[in-house]
């Protein structure tokens, strides 16, 4: 197909834009069709999620959420898998995460911080590891086979968290709280420390991490050898073959970086809010992902802004929720369903009248 | 030992049971992606189908007019998704998953603002529903040996819907290998360059194609909460539309392979639920959740065992583009 010739800002900005804008048409001609007022309710919707200090603190800290899974779908992305399991990947990495700080939590925050880390991003990454296996090299399907670990793992943690795991005495399918020193301080705390007053939200360091890991897979995919396989292997498969890369290798190697930044969404979760391991934890934030990484094009600036706009609608929906009882929850993920049809699926929805409308332009100039 | 035997003509029922939306859903992906277009949206289809059905007949009273617009439902959906990967070369996986998003999200959402329970519709009452047949006979033959209780217990005793689907099998294999539409259909997910130069539309031929996956879809939705269950919950279709769509694959896109691998994976399904609870010999109880997820298991060492490298029709997830 040929390349588009629009303007860059056309095609990065103004494409997304109108993309974004329909779905938001759209879910405001369904939130119509209940007998609701749309404008009001994405009124809700803005304040809830921008509209005073703890409402933008809860817009970051769902957002940290999705950056960790929206890196990990995007990784998984460049070499042209499709991982579906980010949630089973999440949940699992939490197990990790989980099994650390009641285990080893009594060491020094400092200490368990890599600790805790490094739990997740390998219980994530083995959870990857059998489908990305899989894949290479008995070619079954990853899109079926991740969906399937989706199941398997959920039902493994229930089966953990009510067998094995359980706080003691408690009838709640949940562990024992976490020691005080695995926790995450919260970003209004460390901004105590140093004088600034913060609106107090569950936003925590985790948030850091997460843009840390930003840097690391831009790094990563653009600057390296590996990054390079991946990529090489993405685009044609052949032709990587022909200029020595091992397609297996790049495939198993994507997946267990995927997986292991899926892992990572508990240390903002777990040790950031919940401080113990709660069955459902992931709440389809590893769905949300594929979302992200389509919105923000697979690169890592992309996936913040795209993250930072789900964050806000997460917690502008809850508000929303709140004020408009006739609205249930539930609608946040049709909006963001819309979200994905518009600028996932139907990206090129605007662009022959937009071609037209620029283009025209250069000819006759 | 004729314990064991009745315990087993009642694990193949339930199988025929469970494996009639599952079937539905496997043929609509099966006729979607012989045309070339993946299809992951069947969860979402068979859920707004089963809700679809579920309210309309609560309102109604009728479970024809719920069926009925079951199918025009999903046949909207169908069209979305045709919209989004035919006309507009969109991403089909990509379209597929918003469609389960956008469905898992709005049918509880409606349920909501329709009936104030929670998202749910309230149970159906008796016309509202399917309900199992008795075949004629089915009494009186009981007493048989060996075949007796196979008629009374296996064959009679289901819902018209299953009745269909069965009826339907033989039908979607005709249509595909004998019909000169079939041999378009299949050739457009082969080698849609080929159609076109036989100035056949590529884009008409997928969208029937796709149509006729949402109008199944409908089907296996309505048998969900109209004829299996009694009502709709949400997420009543828990994974169903991906094990179809594993089931197809496991079928190497072929209807009789495909509704074979189905049957296993209701009759796995089928397994699990009686095996809940039992102790068994040397195993001694398994934990709920490890049966649970036996099917799941089960496609994965299928998929990844048995099958191999699985060849899907040469277009499919292909846009096709015309040359200029």
């Amino acid at each position: 197909m040929a390349q588009s010739k629009l303007p860059g800002w056309v095609n990065a900005g103004l494409i997304p834009a109108l993309n974004l804008l329909t779905a938001f048409v759209v879910s405001g001609l369904v939130i119509l069709a209940m007998g609701q007022d749309p404008v009001k309710a994405f009124g809700y919707m803005v304040y809830g999620a921008f509209g005073y200090g703890e409402a933008i603190g809860y817009t970051l800290y769902y957002a940290t959420n999705f950056i960790f899974t929206g890196l990990a779908v995007a990784v998984a992305f460049h070499c042209y898998l499709f991982n579906i399991g980010g949630e089973g990947q999440a949940y699992l990495g939490g197990l990790g995460i989980g099994l650390v700080c009641l285990y080893l939590g009594d060491l020094p925050f400092w200490a368990v911080l890599p600790l805790t880390v490094l739990g997740g991003a390998l219980f994530g990454a083995a959870w990857a590891a059998i489908p990305a296996y899989l894949q290479a090299r008995r070619g079954s399907h990853i899109v079926i086979t991740t969906i399937m670990f989706n199941f398997i793992g959920s039902s493994v943690m229930t089966f953990l968290l009510v067998d094995w795991l359980k706080r003691p005495g408690s009838q709640l399918p949940e562990t024992s709280p976490f020691p005080e020193s695995a926790w995450m301080p919260k970003l209004h705390e460390l901004a105590g420390a140093l004088g600034i007053k913060m609106a107090h939200s569950p936003a925590n360091l985790a948030l850091l991490i997460a843009l840390l890991c930003c840097v690391g897979v831009w790094l990563f995919i653009w600057h390296t050898r590996w990054g390079y396989e991946i990529r090489a292997v993405g685009r044609n498969p052949d032709a990587a073959v022909y200029s020595g890369i091992s397609p297996a290798r790049a495939i198993m190697l994507s997946m267990l970086l995927s997986g292991a930044l899926a892992g990572l969404m508990g240390v903002n979760e777990l040790m950031g809010e919940q401080h113990r391991v709660v069955i459902n934890f992931t709440n389809g934030c590893g769905f949300v992902g594929i979302a992200i990484a389509l919105m923000g094009r697979n690169h890592p600036a992309g996936i913040v802004l795209a993250s930072l706009l789900m964050g806000a609608l997460f917690q502008g929906g809850a508000e929303l929720a709140f004020e408009m009882p006739a609205i249930t929850r539930d609608m946040i993920w049709t909006i963001q369903g819309f979200v994905i049809l518009f600028t996932g699926a139907l990206e090129h929805l605007y662009r022959p009248q937009l071609e037209r409308i620029f283009l025209r332009g250069e000819a006759t100039a | 030992m004729t314990d064991l035997w009745m315990q087993f003509l009642l694990t193949a029922d339930a199988t025929l049971r469970i494996s009639t939306p599952l079937i539905l859903a496997a043929l609509a992906g099966l006729c979607s992606e012989r045309a070339a277009v993946i299809d992951i949206g069947l969860e979402g289809k068979m859920l707004g189908g089963a809700f679809t059905a579920a309210t309309v007949s609560y309102l109604t009273g009728s479970v024809w007019l719920g069926l009925i617009c079951a199918i025009l439902a999903c046949l909207l959906l169908a069209l979305l998704h045709g919209f989004a990967c035919i006309t507009h070369r969109g991403n089909q996986v990509v379209s597929g998953m918003a469609i389960n998003i956008v469905v898992a999200g709005l049918a509880p959402t409606l349920g909501h603002a329709i009936f104030h329970i929670n998202g749910d519709t309230p149970p159906l009452p008796q016309g509202a529903r399917f309900m199992a047949l008795t075949l004629p006979g089915a009494e009186a033959l009981r007493g048989v040996p060996v075949l007796g209780p196979i008629y009374a217990e296996l064959i009679s005793g289901h819902t018209l819907l299953t009745y269909a689907t069965f009826a339907l099998i033989p039908c979607v294999s005709f249509m595909l290998y004998k019909t000169r539409f079939g041999l378009r259909l299949r050739a457009v997910g082969e080698n849609p360059e080929a159609v076109d130069t036989a100035g056949i539309s590529v884009a008409w031929l997928r969208y029937r194609a796709v149509l006729i996956a949402g109008a199944l879809c409908g089907v296996a939705g309505a048998s969900l909460s109209t004829a299996l269950g009694a009502s709709f919950i949400r997420d009543m279709t828990a994974g169903k539309g991906y094990l179809a769509l594993a089931a197809m694959i496991f079928g190497k896109w072929r209807p009789g392979l495909t509704v074979t691998a189905c049957l296993l994976f209701a009759f796995t399904d089928a397994l699990q639920a009686r095996l809940q609870g039992v102790s068994l010999p040397l195993l001694g109880e398994i934990p709920v959740q490890f049966i649970i997820m036996l099917p799941y298991v089960m496609t994965v060492i299928l998929l990844a065992g048995f099958v191999g490298k699985v060849v899907a029709p040469k277009a499919d997830g292909i846009p096709y583009v015309k040359e200029r």
